[in-house]
């Protein structure tokens, strides 16, 4: 791994994802998850993807790792390339030998990402003995167990205990530590503190973004709480309908405090203007919450222009009608054919 | 590096570990003790096994063929029978005692041998097809029910009679008999584990599907793996019994329960004493292993730990 990390230079992407789309094929209906996105991660890096239910984070995720749902996911076309390796054409083999140990993934519900009959430890090295390269003995397996265990802040004394003898955090805990186990260059958490309570969630965050520092970690945190993104991302990818509305470094993307509303949306695509308008401030007491009407498209059907188009207050004809490309000023990439004529803003190539 | 005061404490981790390893079953023993049933359960099962072996010893198998017209239907001892037949005669006035104790050996015999083997085979079948689905799944599936389609007792006769009676034969054809309702039955839990995020997760760290099937899969359908199998021993010995009866089974003189209990179908009226010993011992052999089975997926499920 020593080796990978030295050649690779400090510039070029550890994960690189372009054009990509997945679709669900049933015999009834193809289901459009992901439109050709694109986007790039830098070793240690952190991008939050954001977005409501449905809009193909999760799909995202498991293409990255090779787990779309064999019977009907389908990568319809782009190339996800790990330091330079183009993770779609892996044989199967090969593939299991990323999972874990390159990319390790953590899942939405602690209360049913461990398995129930296992105690922790077994379940932690369980990674370790699949990706056991350089012949590690039993007990220096153990001894990263309780290293790992230490590190998320479990003592290792409870490390023989079932996963129903945890609370929820403590769980998620043991889910974290098993992915990072084998060190993966590339961690994927997708929504980790959902189903977690207020105060269990700041801790994990926090020790999640503390173990990254430290690890050097690359992560890609999938989420639809703002916040977590705010706390823990250098980059943000607003994702609609299957497609990235809105790309950018955290400042880019994120509001300044205060300008909430569509008056100061300008630099912001309208559904990220949206979004930011729909959380409550602690500062305005009496304001009411401006939600986005409507829901989003059917992505078994969607619309021939603008996913958005339908829900947006800002639309225009040709947002019923043609698709927008990219408009870029910066490090910061807007799809809406609002930043068409905008000053500063220009079209970038796909 | 190695320091003389790491890998001490290195060595006493290490002890640890194994203590905790084995204290892993200790505990699922010491989990089985504290359910009286089940112990009683696995009392009742060993003795009968005991006795099973013991019975040469205690009875030579002679006794169990040898005919006393003058003692026909007699009663048992202890209800004003002839001394020394404490089961009483069946009606070629052989020893009812020394056959029940010699009819246990084949009984156990052929309900322990088809369970298990129904076990083994059903269980992988039924987790292969469950967690790959697809072509396999509805192929393995539709040929399980064309056998499902065909009588049991039809399909069993018909095994038995392509390849002649016999112990052996009996068994192969109970457990071909039996092994679709299991596949079937570990194929829907499986489908329900399968669906599990563990499931997934496992495949995240990058374990491959045989793996997962083991380590995963398997360990959490065994409550009803170990349930059904204990069900079924007591079937298998009924279904061994019909064979019998229908002169396809265990072929006489040769003791066997089922057989035993038909025999003494004839005299019902008479002497019903020569149905209600075999058929006690039938009631018992399965109830003290639906006890035991029980309590056994009690002890190994770590979720009911106190």
């Amino acid at each position: 791994m020593k080796a990978r990390t030295e050649n690779m230079q400090t510039d070029a992407p550890l994960l690189s994802v372009k054009n990509l789309s997945v679709e669900y094929r049933t015999d009834l209906e193809t289901v459009r998850a992901v439109n050709g996105i694109g986007f790039s991660l830098r070793k240690g890096e952190t991008l939050g993807l954001v977005g409501e239910t449905g809009a193909g984070k999760t799909t995202t995720a498991l293409a990255c790792m090779g787990l779309l749902p064999e019977a009907t996911g389908h990568v319809a076309c782009g190339t996800i390339e790990l330091e330079g390796e183009n993770l779609l054409e892996l044989p199967e083999s090969e593939m299991r030998k990323v999972r874990g140990e390159r990319i390790a993934m953590i899942f939405q519900d602690p209360m049913t990402s461990l398995n129930p009959v296992m105690s922790v430890d077994e379940q932690i090295a369980e990674a370790l003995e699949l990706h056991n390269e350089d012949n590690k003995t039993a007990r220096q397996i153990q001894e990263r167990v309780d290293e790992v265990l230490l590190m998320v802040g479990i003592p290792a004394s409870r490390k023989h205990d079932y996963p129903h003898q945890f609370s929820g955090g403590m769980k998620q805990r043991v889910v974290i530590a098993m992915a990072l186990a084998c060190e993966p260059t590339l961690l994927i958490a997708d929504e980790p503190t959902t189903a977690l309570d207020v105060t269990i969630q700041a801790q994990v965050i926090n020790m999640i973004r503390g173990l990254r520092d430290r690890l050097g970690t690359a992560m890609i945190m999938i989420t639809h709480d703002l916040g977590i993104v705010a706390q823990t991302c250098d980059n943000v990818a607003v994702m609609y309908a299957g497609r990235l509305i809105e790309v950018g470094r955290a400042a880019d993307v994120f509001l300044p405090a205060g300008s909430v509303g569509s008056v100061n949306s300008i630099e912001h695509h309208p559904y990220t203007a949206g979004l930011f308008g729909s959380i409550p401030s602690l500062r305005d007491r009496a304001r009411r919450l401006t939600p986005i009407p409507g829901l989003m498209p059917d992505p078994t059907n969607l619309p021939k222009g603008c996913g958005f188009a339908p829900r947006c207050l800002q639309k225009t004809p040709l947002c019923d009608e043609e698709s927008p490309c990219a408009y870029g000023s910066g490090a910061h990439r807007v799809r809406c054919h609002l930043f068409a004529e905008r000053d500063g803003w220009r079209k970038e190539d796909e | 590096m190695a320091v003389a005061g790491v890998s001490t404490f290195n060595s006493t981790q290490e002890e640890v570990l194994i203590f905790k390893k084995e204290s892993r079953w200790k505990e699922v023993i010491r989990r089985l003790k504290k359910d009286r049933l089940a112990m009683l359960g696995l009392a009742v099962v060993c003795a009968m096994i005991l006795f099973a072996l013991l019975a040469d010893a205690i009875v030579p198998y002679s006794v169990a063929l040898k005919m006393n017209l003058k003692l026909k239907l007699a009663l048992p001892s202890w209800a004003g029978g002839p001394a020394g037949y404490w089961f009483g005669c069946d009606g070629y006035g052989r020893d009812l005692f020394a056959r029940c104790l010699h009819g246990s050996r084949v009984s156990l015999l052929i309900g322990f041998a088809t369970s298990f083997a129904t076990l083994a085979v059903g269980s992988l079948l039924g987790a292969l097809v469950g967690y790959v689905g697809g072509r396999l799944d509805d192929l393995v599936m539709r040929a399980l029910d064309i056998f499902s389609a065909i009588p049991s007792t039809l399909f069993a006769m018909a095994v038995v009679a392509a390849m002649g009676p016999g112990i052996v034969n009996i068994c192969i054809a109970i457990s071909l008999t039996n092994i679709p309702g299991f596949v079937r039955i570990v194929r829907s839990s499986v489908l329900n584990v399968a669906e599990q995020e563990y499931i997934e997760a496992a495949r995240a760290g990058g374990a491959s599907i045989p793996y997962i099937l083991v380590k995963h899969v398997l360990p959490n359908t065994v409550g009803t793996l170990i349930v059904q199998t204990t069900a079924n021993v007591a079937s298998m010995i009924l279904t061994a019994a019909t064979l019998s009866f229908l002169g396809l089974g265990i072929n006489p003189p040769q003791p066997e329960w089922g057989a035993l209990v038909s025999e003494g179908k004839e005299f019902l009226r008479t002497a019903p004493h020569l149905i209600l010993f075999p058929g006690v011992m039938i009631c018992v052999a399965s109830f003290s292993m639906s006890v035991l089975g029980d309590g056994l997926r009690d002890a190994l499920d770590p979720r009911l730990r106190n």
